[in-house]
C-alpha cells in the first residue's frame, strides 16, 4: 500500500506538462465541505426561530445584531421578554410586522466542523415558490413538525417538492416538545406516520430528531428532558452528516455556451460553467443542437490556461475549427451527452397567479438556451393529500402536474435526474416577464417511460425492479457501477482464498467449494443485516470500511 | 474528478452571473464603490472575460466625501486595468450644501448616494448594474435576488421578487427597467478576505491598521480626513493605531482600534471578532428597517 500512495503522490513525469493550479485544490478537506440545507414545513412550526437559535448557539450572531435583536423583540417579539430568534432572519419589515417568513433567507454560518449555507424558507402556501427557490440548490432539508399539531398538508406539499427538486436526504425536526410535555409516545407516533407518508419520494435516508426551537433542547446539545432519545442533537448531526457525492464529473461532458468572447480576430471563446463530466484538451465534441464536430484547443479556467476542467468550473474553451456557436448552445462529448429535443415531457411546479391552461405559450430557460414554448398537453396534476394524479385541465398557482411542452426549436437537454443543470428550466410569461412555473425534465428515453399515466398507478413492476437493480449496482459507467464491480471481485476473491485455506487444511474439494460458495453469497446478506443493525443507532458510515 | 474548493465554487458562481449579465442585458456597468468588496468583483469581471476586457464600465458615485486615499486608488486601479470609469457627482446635492454632518446622515445618503446613482443610470441609460453587496451583511440583503429588478423608478419590491431556482436567472424586463445584480451574493466577509489574500488583489489601504488622526464622536472613532471636519466643543484629534472594517463617507465610518496590518492579522483579527463589519456604519443604525426602506426607495 505504501508503495502504491508514493507513487500516486509522485510529481508528474517530466515533458507531462501540467499548468499552476492545473489539479484542483482541496485545501479545506472533506470536513469543512460546504452543507447546503433548508428548514420547511407548515406555518408558525418555528422554522426561523430554529434558524435563528442555531445561528445564535454556533457563535454566529454579532454583539451588534443582538443588541438590535433585543429592541426589534421588545418591538415585534412573540417570546414576551425573551429574544425572539425568528427575528434575526425574518429581514423584511412585513415579515417582521406579521411575524411570519414571506421570502426564502440565505444565512451563512461555520462551525469547527463545517461551513454551511442556509436558506430558510416560508411556510405559508402562497409563498412556495420561495421555498422550491430555496430547495433547488439544498443538499438537505429539515422539515420541522409542531409536536401538537402533526403532519399537516404543508407538510406534505414542502416533503414533495423537496423530493421533485432532488434532495435526498431529510431531518424531520419534531419542534415544540415543550409543548406535549417531552413525550416519546408522540414523537414515535409522527415519526411513524412521515415514514408512511414519505414512502414513495425517493428519500434515501430519513432522520428524526426531537427538539424545542425556543429553549434550545437538542438543537446544539443532547437534551436532557428527551432521556429516550439517544440520536444526536441537530447541529452536531449537521457537521457529521455526509451527502451523496456528486457523481456528475463521471458522465459525459457538457458545456452550455453562456457568451462567446471575442476580444480580437485572433481569439474566439466560448465560456459557460460546466454542467457535468470533465472535458480535456483534444477531446472530440460535438455542438449541440446542430451535431457540428470539432476538438477543444484551449481552456481557460479562472487560474489561467489548463488541460482539463470539470463540472462547475467557469470556463472559456477555443475550438480547433471554425464551427457557428452561440449562447445557448452546448459544447458536448460525444458520448453520454445531452441530446437535442423539440419536445419534452416535465413536471411543472405552477407558481403563475393564473392557472396554466393547455395551449398556453412562454419563454423557456434552460440552460443558458431559451424557446418559445406551447404547453401541447397536461398529462395530470398531482393531489397533495394522497400524493395521487389525478386528471386535470389546469393547474392552479403551487399546483404540480406532468404536462407536454412543444418548443420551437430543438434544445440540448438532460433529464432532470441526471442533470439540475440541463434538465431544470423555467417557464417566463411573455407580457409580465413573471417567472410562472419550475420546470423539471421527465425519462427521456421513450423505452423507459413512466408507467404511471393519467389512472395514477404506480409504475410496472419490471421498470420497478429495473430500478431497484439500478439503484444497488449503479448505471453502466458510472463510478457506483464501478465500485460495486471492484466491492464483487473482492469478494470472489476473498472467496476463493477461503477454498484454498479449506484445501490447505486438508479438506476435500467439495468441501472446499461449498464453503466458497457459501461464503460469498451469505457473508453479504449478513453484512447487510449488520449495518442495518447499527444504523438503527445512529452509526455512520466509514470510507470504503475504513480498510477494516 | 476535480474536487473544487469553497472559494473555487464561489469564484465560478460569480464569473457565471457576471457573464450572464454581459450575455443577456444591453447596457451593464460596475458600480466601483472602492471597497474590498467592489475590488474582488472588478476582479472576478476581469476573469470572467480574459483575454478579452470586461465589456462594460466603471461607475463610481462620487458624495465627495470620500477618504482621499480611496479616491487615489479609484484612479489608479481603472488606469492599471485599462478600463472606463465613470465618475458622477450629483451636483443639485453640491449645490444645496448637503453634506453629512448639518444635514444628517440620512439625507446625505438619500441625495449624495441614493439619488446621485439614480441620476448617473439614468443620464447614461445603464440596464443593469453590478454590485458587490453580499447577503450576510444585512438581514434585509439576505433576502434579496442575484437579480434584483427595479422599477422605472429605481424601487425594489421585495413582496414580489422573482423565483431563482437552481442557476437559472431570468433576466427579462419591460421598458425602463432594470437591474442590481450582486455576483458576491453567497460570500461571506470571511470569504471576500480570504479570497483577496489567495489572488493578491490591491486593496485600499485604509483597511491596515496605522496611525491616523482620529476624533471620539457618537462612540465612534472618525477619521479626520480633512479641514472640512469641523471640531465640536471638547473634542480633541487624537492619533491612533486604527483601521476600517468598511469604507465610505469618511465622516459616516467609525474606525475600529486594531494593529492588524497585514492580511493574515486582518483575516485573524475578523474571526474573534464579536461585532459585525456594518456595526462601523452610521447610516445602519436609523432604525431597524432603514436598509430595506433606502433599497426599496433605490439605494443599492
Amino acid at each position: 500500500m505504501g508503495a502504491l500512495a508514493e507513487t500516486r503522490g509522485a510529481p508528474a513525469p517530466a515533458g507531462a506538462f501540467r499548468p499552476a493550479n492545473d489539479e484542483g485544490q482541496n485545501a479545506e478537506g472533506s470536513a469543512r465541505a460546504l452543507l447546503r440545507f433548508i428548514t420547511c414545513g407548515s406555518v408558525d412550526d418555528g422554522k426561523s426561530t430554529l434558524i435563528g437559535r442555531i445561528l445564535y448557539e454556533a457563535g454566529a450572531v454579532f454583539d451588534d445584531q443582538l443588541t438590535a435583536l433585543d429592541a426589534d423583540s421588545r418591538r415585534f417579539g412573540t417570546q414576551g421578554q425573551a429574544p425572539d430568534f425568528a427575528l434575526l432572519v425574518d429581514g423584511l419589515s412585513a415579515e417582521r410586522e406579521q411575524g411570519i417568513t414571506i421570502d426564502v433567507a440565505y444565512r451563512y454560518f461555520s462551525t469547527e466542523q463545517r461551513s454551511f449555507i442556509v436558506a430558510d424558507t416560508p411556510g405559508h402556501e402562497q409563498y412556495t415558490r420561495n421555498m422550491a427557490t430555496g430547495a433547488s440548490t439544498a443538499d438537505l432539508a429539515i422539515i420541522l413538525v409542531d409536536a401538537r399539531k402533526g403532519l399537516l398538508p404543508q407538510t406534505r406539499r414542502h416533503s414533495f417538492i423537496v423530493s421533485l427538486v432532488g434532495v435526498r436526504r431529510i431531518v424531520v425536526a419534531v419542534n415544540k416538545m415543550d409543548l406535549v410535555g417531552y413525550d416519546e409516545a408522540v414523537f414515535r407516533r409522527i415519526e411513524q406516520d412521515y415514514r408512511a407518508m414519505a414512502a414513495g419520494l425517493g428519500f434515501s435516508t430519513i432522520d428524526f430528531i426531537p427538539v424545542s426551537a425556543r429553549d434550545g433542547e437538542n438543537v446544539t446539545q443532547a437534551s436532557r428532558l428527551t432521556p429516550w432519545y439517544r440520536g444526536p442533537a441537530l447541529l452536531p448531526f449537521l457537521e457529521a452528516v455526509t451527502v451523496a457525492a456528486e457523481v456528475r464529473d463521471e458522465a459525459g461532458f457538457a458545456l452550455p455556451v453562456q457568451w462567446v468572447n471575442r476580444p480580437d480576430l485572433d481569439f474566439r471563446g466560448y465560456a459557460g460553467m460546466v454542467a457535468q463530466g470533465r472535458l480535456r484538451i483534444g477531446d472530440s465534441v460535438a455542438v449541440l443542437p446542430t451535431g457540428r464536430r470539432s476538438t477543444i484547443a484551449r481552456i481557460i479556467a479562472p487560474s489561467g490556461e489548463v488541460s482539463q476542467a470539470s463540472a462547475g468550473q467557469s470556463v472559456t474553451v477555443t475550438l480547433a475549427d471554425e464551427v457557428d456557436v452561440s449562447r445557448g448552445d452546448v459544447i458536448a462529448s460525444l458520448a453520454d451527452g445531452p441530446v437535442a429535443r423539440q419536445e419534452l415531457r416535465a413536471r411543472l411546479l405552477w407558481t403563475g397567479e393564473a392557472p396554466l391552461r393547455e395551449g398556453a405559450e412562454f419563454i423557456l430557460k434552460l440552460g443558458t438556451a431559451t424557446a418559445n414554448v406551447s404547453v401541447t398537453q397536461l398529462q395530470h396534476r398531482l393531489d397533495v393529500e394522497s400524493f395521487a394524479e389525478v386528471p386535470a385541465d389546469n393547474l392552479p398557482m403551487n399546483a404540480i402536474g406532468l404536462a407536454t411542452l412543444r418548443l420551437d426549436r430543438p434544445l440540448a437537454v438532460l433529464d432532470y435526474a441526471g442533470s439540475r443543470e440541463l434538465g431544470g428550466f423555467i417557464l417566463i410569461e411573455r407580457l409580465s416577464n413573471q417567472t410562472v412555473a419550475f420546470g423539471f425534465v421527465e425519462e427521456l428515453r421513450p423505452a423507459a417511460r413512466l408507467g404511471a399515466g393519467a389512472t395514477g398507478q404506480e409504475a410496472s413492476l419490471p421498470l420497478r425492479l429495473r430500478r431497484a437493480l439500478a439503484h444497488e449496482v449503479g448505471r453502466a459507467g458510472s463510478a457506483q457501477r464501478r465500485a460495486f464491480a471492484s466491492g464483487l471481485s473482492w469478494r470472489a476473491g476473498s472467496s476463493l482464498m477461503l477454498a484454498g485455506a479449506t484445501i490447505a487444511l486438508g479438506a476435500s474439494g467439495g468441501v472446499a467449494a461449498t464453503l466458497a460458495v457459501g461464503d460469498f453469497v451469505l457473508r453479504p446478506l449478513v453484512h447487510r443485516a449488520h449495518k442495518r443493525l447499527w444504523r438503527r443507532e445512529g452509526a455512520g458510515e466509514l470510507q470504503d470500511g475504513a480498510g477494516i | 474528478m476535480i474536487q473544487l474548493s469553497h472559494l473555487q465554487k464561489l469564484e465560478a458562481e460569480a464569473i457565471f452571473i457576471i457573464r450572464e449579465v454581459a450575455a443577456t442585458c444591453e447596457k451593464p456597468v460596475l458600480l466601483y464603490s472602492i471597497g474590498k468588496d467592489s475590488a474582488v468583483l472588478l476582479h472576478l469581471a476581469m476573469k470572467a472575460f480574459h483575454p478579452g476586457k470586461p465589456p462594460f464600465p466603471l461607475l463610481h458615485v462620487d458624495t465627495t466625501w470620500k477618504f482621499r486615499e480611496m479616491i487615489a486608488f479609484r484612479d489608479e486601479t481603472a488606469r492599471r486595468l485599462g478600463l472606463g470609469l465613470i465618475v458622477h457627482i450629483n451636483e443639485e446635492g453640491v449645490r444645496a450644501g448637503v453634506n453629512p454632518f448639518s444635514s444628517g446622515s440620512r439625507l446625505h445618503t438619500d441625495v449624495m448616494k441614493t439619488q446621485g446613482l439614480k441620476q448617473a443610470l439614468d443620464k447614461y441609460g445603464f440596464d443593469a448594474a453590478f454590485g458587490g453587496a453580499r447577503r450576510d451583511e444585512e438581514k434585509s440583503r439576505a433576502k434579496e435576488r442575484v437579480f434584483s429588478l427595479r422599477s422605472a423608478q429605481h424601487r425594489w419590491d421585495p413582496k414580489n421578487q422573482r423565483p431563482e431556482p437552481w442557476r437559472l436567472f431570468n433576466t427579462r424586463k419591460a421598458a425602463g427597467e432594470s437591474f442590481r445584480v450582486f455576483p458576491l451574493s453567497n460570500w461571506t466577509e470571511k470569504d471576500v478576505w480570504d479570497y483577496i489574500a489567495l489572488e493578491n488583489i490591491p486593496v485600499v489601504p485604509l483597511y491596515f491598521a496605522a496611525p491616523r488622526p482620529v476624533v471620539h464622536r457618537n462612540g465612534a472613532w472618525i477619521m479626520r480626513d480633512d479641514e472640512r471636519m469641523d471640531l465640536l466643543p471638547g473634542e480633541v484629534v487624537e492619533t491612533r493605531m486604527v483601521r476600517f472594517r468598511t469604507l465610505g463617507c469618511y465622516p459616516l465610518t467609525g474606525a475600529v482600534e486594531s494593529e492588524a496590518a497585514s492580511l493574515t492579522d486582518i483575516i485573524a483579527e475578523m474571526r474573534s471578532s464579536r461585532s459585525s463589519e456594518r456595526e462601523g456604519r452610521v447610516i445602519d443604525h436609523d432604525g431597524s428597517g432603514s436598509m430595506e426602506q433606502k433599497k426599496q426607495e433605490g439605494y443599492f
